[in-house]
């Protein structure tokens, strides 16, 4: 017998009750996705492909880059289908000319502005949707010099397709940093500290946090950019091997990248409920003292000198 | 953490040594949590606080006394918790009597008022939390310090429940591992008592070996045994005990006198440099496989991802090879083994963690005792039961306020307590490798009042001197700090060894030395740092 | 929350100008310099101090009043005493036009050259100061620039106007014998084109609206003359009265006002002193509101929704409605801001309504408030109407002082207070739910929608926002009844408009009719075409809005007419323009205008605007990518995409006027 409890406290993790479910038709199938679920949401319940570029599981949507539009039945114009939520009977149109010319455009806009050549993916959604960015002729575009002013991480702001997503994850989704933020208006508009000063001056704290939602490659690790440099970057003989950070008693997911038995890279998932994809600058970074690892022959040679001083 | 309403996060500046912990914090302040830090220093943590009470170093318990009675005479403890679940309230209450507000402000600096809207908002909370760190156990009086917490958590029901209770942050990655596996004097596996004649045995059983009836020692205790000779040899495992502990200069004194120090290190250290025999061991949380525990209880697969440097050997088969020298061949072919060996012996405890589960569910939380427990969120919600189900009531604790052992003087004006900085870890070993560009090394951080006292400005020289020893440190002005409180790091040994200064008063129930509190004499230093720091 | 300043001091008159505006600090954390033992003891922040951000864009506007521009060190001091993170508030201070980051002399002049002053010389004007005195400020900051474009380094080295340089001890000295001036999009003074605003940064900052402005007086200015008059800010009665068609001249020197048959919005411009309150109360003023209390909240928004008021801030949206979707709002407080960032080129009737009747204006929020439960308002001012907001504000005081705001107004059980709010210079802060970001302390930057501005508006509270002129439909509604006013206009534009005209016509002003007056009509009300007489064509609704023929003068100004001539009546802009004026010029210089004041957020837009401006350039320059054709193609597929894909009705209509200068004017022919 379970005797009753003191009085109404709430013991467990609040149930969450269940949840109203919201059926609405997508591309002409019916589904039904729990109240408060985004058109996005719904269409992955389908296995229908959507393109996106700012969003990202972990971030609060920003609908900004509009690579996700659809068409939403007696709507005046196509919506996001990352930030806008579903509701009862709704028909959505995840493809047709209408939806498409706009993907296309967006699409065309971001590749003739930006350089989008290490974008993951992006060379097959400008071929899915036929976008031809040369149509704009000689245009105005980002390009910029790259910023490397610390050993840590470089900015290449020439790739930046002002998608949000770190100053997102630097400010209130996660860090709390806020040492970057959108500046200036329009197409002038970029990702910068204040008077943009350099990062060591800024209030950033090397959490990489940024650097892991950007979609572009525009931010990344020194590490990384320094082997792409070098052209020895080659993320196909890569392996990728969850451990735990040993730097405090938090216990963060490392998902560390290797190549050639070398640590190249350290990530955490996304879907970890400890680190939601975020780490401190002791995980992003502080692996090297185990790449720079002493063998037994250097620490004995290390001691036989330094006894002697003792 | 990110649905409570209250919380009071005590001695802690986990913005800085917690980073992804404060992100959930942080997410319950945006939540609407009500956040109070209890830190001497303004920290980066205590500048997020809708109040920050500025505490003297140590003088914790005399604001929880405070706080509790203030919530008592307020009739705001909750009685029903308190007559189903504690034990000792009677006794605690009269204790607590001489704390008035006005006691608690002359003892802790901090207004009387402020401490009653502290004590009425945290008892008056639906959900509330006490979060601490080193602040609390890094003293002379760290277990009555942390008595004290959960002297109040328990005076309001704030424990066992969701979104509430008492939540210490664990500084290394598997402290809690250690005393998981039994790495405590008087701790087997699964904390089980080792002076419970029938579990002793029990472990006696499934070992084949006959164990002392006798608790082992503290590391603090050890020193003391090695300072007697009673201890000759020493077998350090990743500690880098010759930098990290307080009152450094002693503690390389015992250790060069040992008979035998053999060190098992991962990298060259302090420590590694005066040990007979160097073991030099695979980094466990990369280079070899295993578990560690974290502050949640979380029990998480570490994995080899990389091979360790040549010569380096992976710490079991060390431990096995020494053990084969030893006569006994434990024959241990794997860290898998070794855990399934401790869900063995410890099946309450972690019987339903096996590293498939654990794989699966990115980690569980103990007590886990079978293959369908998810774990525990949270502990202690049996307090809220009654009869049998609510097994051994928890006890108020008697504590009283005694202050650090070293208090500031004519001759030592100043207290120096320490911490951490974002991007170092201990005493560096594991950070110093690589290019953080927030390093600014180690300095020795003073008030804007006390500098222009001392006569230094920031990157100033100062020579910072203790009744155990004395160092040269570059100033650096923190608004963060009041008059007569200085602050340093541990992290940068090489360059100033903090723990010269440091006093070796230790809490004889957990072994903590009191790293947070000493008393110093700051001048501005007529000799300069060498060139080559 | 922990945050890391620059390492720079602000002088002595920064933290004055930022204590003024936003107090003295409470602690010695958040900007003094002592310390308390207190203090060094306790601090209270958190949640207080973040929900003061609303105060960033204030307090950085108190810096540019005072100083001229925002340097490091007063930038860190507002950091500081607000505890904004300096890279969020730099995004702050780099979004508004009118904040400068860059040095910047005391004296600065905003010159327009946006389309209606364009067509009355601007462009001529402009050309002659940059010869006279050199070229004009550059806008805002390049892209991963701390500074202006065109100036090198970090705000330290002069740039060719800031007259800026360091002194030996690093500091940044300017030089103020002569002033700068910058090129400046509409300043809502088209009826006295081609105008300027001069600000003279200070102790008590000077702004004042200048109109008819020559190169004369604008060197004359620059070179430190006398401060001018503002050309808005007479209070009399009108000095002449044309009683041909109820025509008042009303201003000190030229706002004229008129309408056809009897005035109700513009019954008391130019003849009720719009600094007293007395005056206002005299005669029918705050009747409408004691007769509210009568009605009950859902009698007002029932007469409300008798009268059929559709909102005249371009969408059209029904006014009662809106009132009663914030009324069934749970959530509290609850808010209702009067959206007075008119800045819709060729756009003045709100500045009119600001500056000549600004207790109606009061009288019809506190209305609004009572029907609907909103607890605080807000009058969101642009910040090129200077006078606009000094009479809202004298106007709020007044009211205040006699309990018509505050708490227990008419001693009922109902409080409402307003505060002004001035934006600074950023078209797309008429959007409504930018002004929520701009009012928040934030870019103005509009948010998707839904959730709409009823349940989630400034602060995340039901919110009402309504236009100006809105407001001011709804004291004649209430007194007259809902259902008297539904007979003015037409069955589905009912009651009257007020048409702005600018550019060619001979008294350009505010105009009042009933909603169905074709344009015609509205013509020969402001005195036909000027100029050369001969009528090009007119842009109708603004920049948003469409280009309409000569012989589309028959068109009847409803909202049902206009969308059935693929056209709209926006925010009731019409500017003619005569035969001598270069088209292709005025359309560069709409889409230059969608360009600068495209917050960037979207793509579509923030890019689109661009290509569209290239591919426009390109073709008037016979440099087409591909044949003309095609660059029209590509325009249409950007407008296109513009329209569809955009977050905020800017970019979605940044393509209307140059489509109609393709569709309906034929400006591009292939």
């Amino acid at each position: 017998m379970t005797s009753p409890h003191l009085q109404l406290v709430q013991l467990a993790r609040p149930s969450t009750k269940p949840k109203v479910m919201v059926e609405l038709t997508v591309d002409g199938k019916s589904v039904s996705v729990p109240e408060g679920s985004t058109i996005l949401n719904a269409c992955q319940a389908l296995g229908i492909d959507i393109p996106t570029l700012c969003w990202l599981e972990t971030l609060k949507p920003v609908n900004v880059c509009r690579v996700c539009v659809v068409e939403v039945e007696g709507a005046r114009v196509l919506v996001p289908s990352c930030s806008r939520t579903v509701e009862p009977g709704m028909k959505v149109k995840t493809r047709n000319k209408r939806v498409d010319l706009t993907r296309k455009l967006v699409l065309e806009m971001l590749a003739s502005s930006v350089d989008l050549s290490t974008t993951p993916g992006m060379s097959d959604m400008l071929a899915e949707y036929d976008a031809k960015p040369e149509r704009f002729g000689e245009c105005e575009t980002v390009a910029q010099p790259v910023k490397v002013d610390n050993n840590l991480y470089i900015r290449d702001y020439a790739k930046c397709i002002l998608c949000y997503k770190c100053v997102e994850a630097c400010g209130d989704d996660h860090q709390n940093t806020f040492a970057i933020a959108v500046a200036g208006r329009g197409f002038d508009a970029h990702i910068s500290t204040e008077f943009a000063v350099d990062l060591p001056t800024s209030a950033c704290v090397y959490c990489g946090n940024c650097i892991a939602v950007c979609p572009t490659g525009a931010l990344m690790s020194k590490r990384e950019w320094d082997m792409r440099e070098a052209g020895e970057w080659d993320e196909s003989i890569q392996t990728s091997t969850d451990t735990v950070c040993p730097f405090c008693g938090v216990g963060c997911t490392l998902t560390l990248h290797v190549q050639d038995g070398e640590i190249v890279k350290a990530t955490s998932p996304l879907d970890h409920d400890i680190t939601v994809g975020n780490l401190c600058i002791k995980g992003r970074f502080g692996w090297r003292h185990v790449q720079t690892g002493q063998s037994a022959e250097q620490m004995s040679a290390d001691r036989a000198n330094q006894s002697t001083s003792l | 953490m990110e649905d409570t309403d209250v919380i009071l996060l005590w001695g802690s500046n986990a913005r800085n040594a917690h980073p992804i912990w404060f992100h959930h914090l942080l997410k319950g302040v945006r939540n609407g949590a009500r956040l109070y830090v209890i830190d001497p220093r303004r920290s980066e943590s205590a500048q997020w606080a809708d109040v920050w009470m500025g505490v003297h170093v140590g003088s914790d318990i005399a604001l929880s006394n405070t706080m509790a009675r203030e919530i008592i005479r307020a009739g705001l403890h909750n009685k029903e918790f308190i007559s189903n679940a504690c034990e000792g309230f009677e006794e605690y209450k009269a204790s607590v009597q001489s704390y008035t507000l006005e006691v608690g402000e002359e003892l802790t600096g901090v207004p009387a008022e402020v401490i009653r809207e502290c004590a009425h908002k945290y008892a008056k909370a639906d959900k509330a939390m006490i979060c601490w760190t080193l602040g609390i156990t890094e003293h002379h009086d760290a277990a009555d310090n942390v008595l004290a917490l959960i002297n109040l958590a328990i005076l309001t029901g704030h424990v066992g429940k969701w979104g509430s209770g008492l939540n210490p942050l664990r500084g290394q990655n598997n402290v809690q591992g250690g005393g998981d596996m039994g790495a405590i004097p008087n701790r087997l596996p699964g904390f089980q008592d080792m002076m419970v004649p029938a579990i002793r045995e029990r472990f006696e059983k499934h070992w084949g070996v006959k164990l002392q009836p006798t608790p082992g020692w503290h590391l603090t205790e050890m020193i003391a045994a090695m300072d007697r000779k009673e201890l000759t040899a020493l077998y350090v495992i990743g500690e880098n005990p010759a930098q990290s502990d307080a009152d450094a200069n002693h503690v390389q004194h015992v250790l060069s006198e040992l008979d035998h120090l053999v060190v098992q290190e991962i990298c060259m250290t302090k420590t590694a440099e005066m040990a007979h025999v160097l073991l030099p061991a695979a980094a466990s949380w990369c280079e070899s496989d295993g578990t560690v525990t974290n502050s949640e209880r979380r029990v998480q697969r570490c994995r080899k991802v990389v091979e360790p440097p040549a010569g380096a050997k992976d710490e079991l088969w060390i431990i096995n090879e020494i053990a084969k020298r030893l006569g006994k061949d434990l024959n241990i072919p794997d860290p898998e083994t070794v855990w399934n060996e401790f869900r063995t012996v410890a099946p309450d405890f972690a019987g339903g963690m096996s590293y498939a589960r654990l794989d699966e569910h990115h980690g569980l939380q103990w007590p886990c005792p079978n293959e369908n427990d998810p774990g525990a969120i949270f502990l202690h919600d049996r307090l809220w039961k009654q009869g049998a189900e609510r097994g051994t009531a928890a006890p108020f604790s008697v504590v009283k306020h005694e202050g650090p052992v070293e208090k500031p003087d004519a001759q030592y004006p100043f207290t120096l307590t320490t911490g951490r900085h974002l991007d170092a870890y201990n005493t560096g070993v594991q950070t110093a490798g690589y290019d953080s560009p927030l390093s600014r090394g180690e300095t020795l951080d003073i008030s804007p009042e006390d500098a222009v006292r001392v006569g230094a400005n920031t990157g100033d020289t100062v020579r910072v001197t203790s009744r155990r020893g004395s160092l040269i440190v570059p100033a650096r002005i923190d608004t963060g700090l009041r008059p007569g409180l200085v602050f340093m790091t541990l992290h940068y040994p090489d360059d100033a060894m903090t723990n010269v200064l440091t006093i070796n008063a230790s809490d004889p129930k957990s072994g903590t030395a009191e790293f947070k509190a000493c008393a110093v004499n700051v001048v501005l230093a007529t000799t300069a740092i060498p060139a080559h720091r | 929350m922990d945050i890391k300043l620059l390492d720079a001091e602000a002088t002595p008159e920064e933290r004055q100008a930022v204590d003024a505006r936003l107090g003295e600090p409470h602690a010695a954390w958040y900007g003094t310099q002592a310390r308390t033992t207190r203090e060094l003891h306790v601090a209270f922040g958190g949640k207080d101090q973040r929900d003061r951000r609303h105060l960033l864009l204030p307090a950085l506007q108190a810096l540019q009043e005072r100083i001229g521009w925002i340097s490091e060190g007063g930038f860190n001091y507002v950091c500081e005493r607000l505890t904004v993170p300096p890279a969020e508030a730099w995004g702050v201070a780099t979004f508004y036009m009118m904040l400068s980051t860059q040095p910047r002399p005391k004296r600065v002049l905003h010159v327009c050259d946006d389309i209606a002053c364009r067509a009355k010389g601007a462009k001529a004007l402009c050309d002659e100061l940059t010869g006279q005195h050199g070229g004009p400020l550059p806008h805002g900051i390049g892209k991963g620039d701390g500074h202006a474009a065109g100036h090198a380094g970090n705000g330290a080295a002069p740039g060719p106007h800031s007259l800026a340089r360091r002194d030996s001890a690093g500091r940044i000295v300017i030089d103020d014998s002569h002033g700068a001036w910058t090129t400046s999009p509409c300043l809502g003074l088209c009826d006295v084109a081609p105008a300027a605003l001069y600000i003279e940064a200070g102790p008590t900052v000077v702004e004042r609206s200048l109109g008819s402005v020559d190169g004369d007086f604008a060197m004359g200015l620059l070179g430190g003359g006398a401060e001018p008059d503002d050309v808005l800010a007479s209070v009399g009665p009108a000095k002449e009265t044309q009683s041909t068609q109820n025509t008042q001249t009303t201003a000190k020197y030229h706002t004229v006002t008129g309408c056809l048959g009897e005035p109700r919005l513009l019954k008391r411009i130019g003849v009720v002193n719009p600094t007293s309150l007395t005056a206002y109360q005299m005669g029918d003023g705050y009747e409408a509101l004691e007769k509210a209390f009568e009605l009950g909240p859902e009698g007002v928004i029932a007469e409300l929704n008798a009268a059929k008021l559709l909102g005249r801030g371009g969408a059209a949206f029904p006014t009662g409605r809106k009132w009663d979707a914030v009324r069934q709002q749970e959530a509290t407080p609850k808010y209702i801001i009067c959206n007075a960032d008119e800045s819709e080129p060729g756009t003045f009737k709100d500045r009119v309504l600001l500056t000549g009747d600004p207790f109606a204006i009061i009288e019809a929020m506190t209305i609004g408030a009572y029907a609907a439960g909103c607890t605080r308002g807000y009058v969101y001012i642009r910040g090129e109407y200077p006078l606009g907001a000094q009479r809202m504000q004298h106007a709020i005081k007044q009211a205040r002082a006699i309990g018509l705001l505050g708490p227990k107004i008419m001693k009922r059980d109902f409080s409402f207070d307003i505060e002004v709010r001035r934006g600074a210079g950023a078209y797309i802060c008429g959007e409504e739910t930018a002004i929520f970001e701009s009012i928040e302390g934030k870019r103005g930057e509009p948010r998707n929608k839904p959730p709409f501005p009823v349940s989630h508006g400034v602060f995340g509270k039901p919110t009402i926002v309504n236009n100006v002129e809105t407001l001011a439909n709804v004291i004649p509604i209430i007194l007259g009844g809902g259902a008297a006013a539904a007979k003015i206009g037409t069955e589905q534009s009912a009651g009257t408009r007020l048409f702005c005209m600018s550019g060619h016509v001979a008294r350009p002003g505010v105009y009042e009719v009933p909603m169905g007056t074709t344009l015609g009509e509205l013509m020969e009300l402001a005195g036909g075409v000027s100029g050369s007489g001969k009528l090009q064509c007119a842009l109708l609704g603004g920049a948003a809005g469409a280009f309409v023929r000569p012989d589309e003068m028959n068109l009847r100004l409803t909202h049902e007419d206009t969308r059935a001539a693929g056209v709209t009546l926006g925010s009731g802009v019409v500017v003619a323009f005569d035969d001598t004026v270069d088209m292709l010029d005025m359309i560069h210089r709409i889409a230059k205008f969608f360009r600068d004041e495209s917050c960037g957020q979207c793509v579509p837009c923030r890019v689109g605007t661009v290509r569209q401006q290239e591919a426009l350039h390109r073709i008037a320059a016979k440099k087409p990518h591909g044949s003309v054709q095609d660059e029209l193609a590509l325009l249409e597929e950007i407008g296109v995409a513009m329209k569809d894909g955009s977050i905020c009705g800017l970019g979605q209509t940044a393509y209307a006027a140059v489509e109609s200068a393709i569709k309906r004017l034929n400006l591009y022919p292939v």
